[in-house]
């Protein structure tokens, strides 16, 4: 049962993705993304990994794609580009896949053999009542299906990281309103 | 055949191969940045497999990071494009060829 699933959602990743990279069109590119990343998530679910899938979910298929469908809306830029498939940086385009295919495929070739072992039962979910000390050296943290582990590790293992990742969508933000505003002339406003 | 960590790395590496060869095949722009998003996707199935693997809970906590960060960079490359679709009026990257002669 587990083996067919994850043929179905492999298939459901890789399918979609491999249409996207040869679409013509930007809009139907995006659309096929999305279906490449609803099978992401449901491989995600086959991992045991189930905040993580419904974030993929949240994330690139609602937010990101969002994004990218709505830029193509507004500059109306839905041009069809003719793949040139006999030019010279598309063979060595189709070289480099292929290349990178062999070594992929043989690098993998029965390194990590076996099923997955089953989770081991932890208990170190519990709810951490006194003040944490954030010199001490970070407790290992056991693979856990709950959201609030992942809530625990990210508030005392990797605060720092957490908080300089907000600092960056910050920075992000500025950055894209910057670039997205129109500047105006120096003898007047531009024409919008 | 039982479906162990190797099967999810096979596709994580398919993927970013695909991914690769969108970002050198396409001179849309607009796939090119959707390429890159499924490169940094291949990357996540990986971690996740490992830290699975390994049951281990640093490596799925990674891929919340690189979450954040895609969506960031997505952000700034599609900004990025609508001003260069206004000063060129295209997102073809053959069309920019300023710095080629």
């Amino acid at each position: 049962m587990l083996n067919l699933l994850f043929y179905i959602f492999a298939t459901m990743t890789l399918v979609p993705a491999f249409l996207m990279v040869t679409s013509r069109s930007p809009v139907s590119g995006a659309m096929y993304m999305i279906a490449s990343f609803v099978g992401m998530a449901c491989l995600f679910v086959l991992l045991e990994a189930f905040f993580l899938a419904i974030l993929q979910v949240l994330v690139y298929a609602g937010a990101i794609m969002v994004l990218f469908l709505f830029i193509i809306m507004l500059l109306d830029m839905d041009e069809a580009e003719d793949l040139r498939t006999k030019s010279l940086p598309s063979m060595a385009a189709m070289i480099a896949f292929g290349l990178l295919l062999v070594t992929v495929l043989s690098f993998f070739k029965g390194s990590y053999d076996g099923p997955l072992s089953p989770i081991q039962a932890t208990t170190t979910t519990t709810v951490v009542t006194e003040a944490i000390d954030l010199k001490a050296k970070p407790p290992a943290l056991p693979f856990s299906t709950k959201a609030r582990t992942f809530g625990y590790g990210l508030f005392t293992k990797y605060m720092l990281p957490f908080q300089v990742t907000g600092i960056l969508l910050l920075i992000a933000m500025v950055g894209v309103i910057v670039l997205s505003k129109r500047h105006e002339a120096q003898g007047g406003k531009q024409e919008g | 055949m039982t479906i162990g960590i190797n099967e999810f790395l096979t596709v994580s590496g398919l993927l970013f191969s695909i991914g690769m060869f969108g970002v050198l095949f396409r001179r849309n722009t607009i796939i090119m940045l959707m390429s890159l998003e499924l490169m940094l996707n291949a990357v996540n199935l990986a971690l996740v497999g490992f830290s699975r693997h390994n049951q281990d809970l640093d490596g799925s906590l990674f891929v919340f990071f690189i979450i954040t960060v895609a969506a960031a960079e997505v952000a700034v490359g599609l900004a990025i494009l609508v001003g260069l679709y206004r000063k060129r009026e295209s997102v073809m990257a053959d069309h920019l060829n300023l710095l080629n002669d």
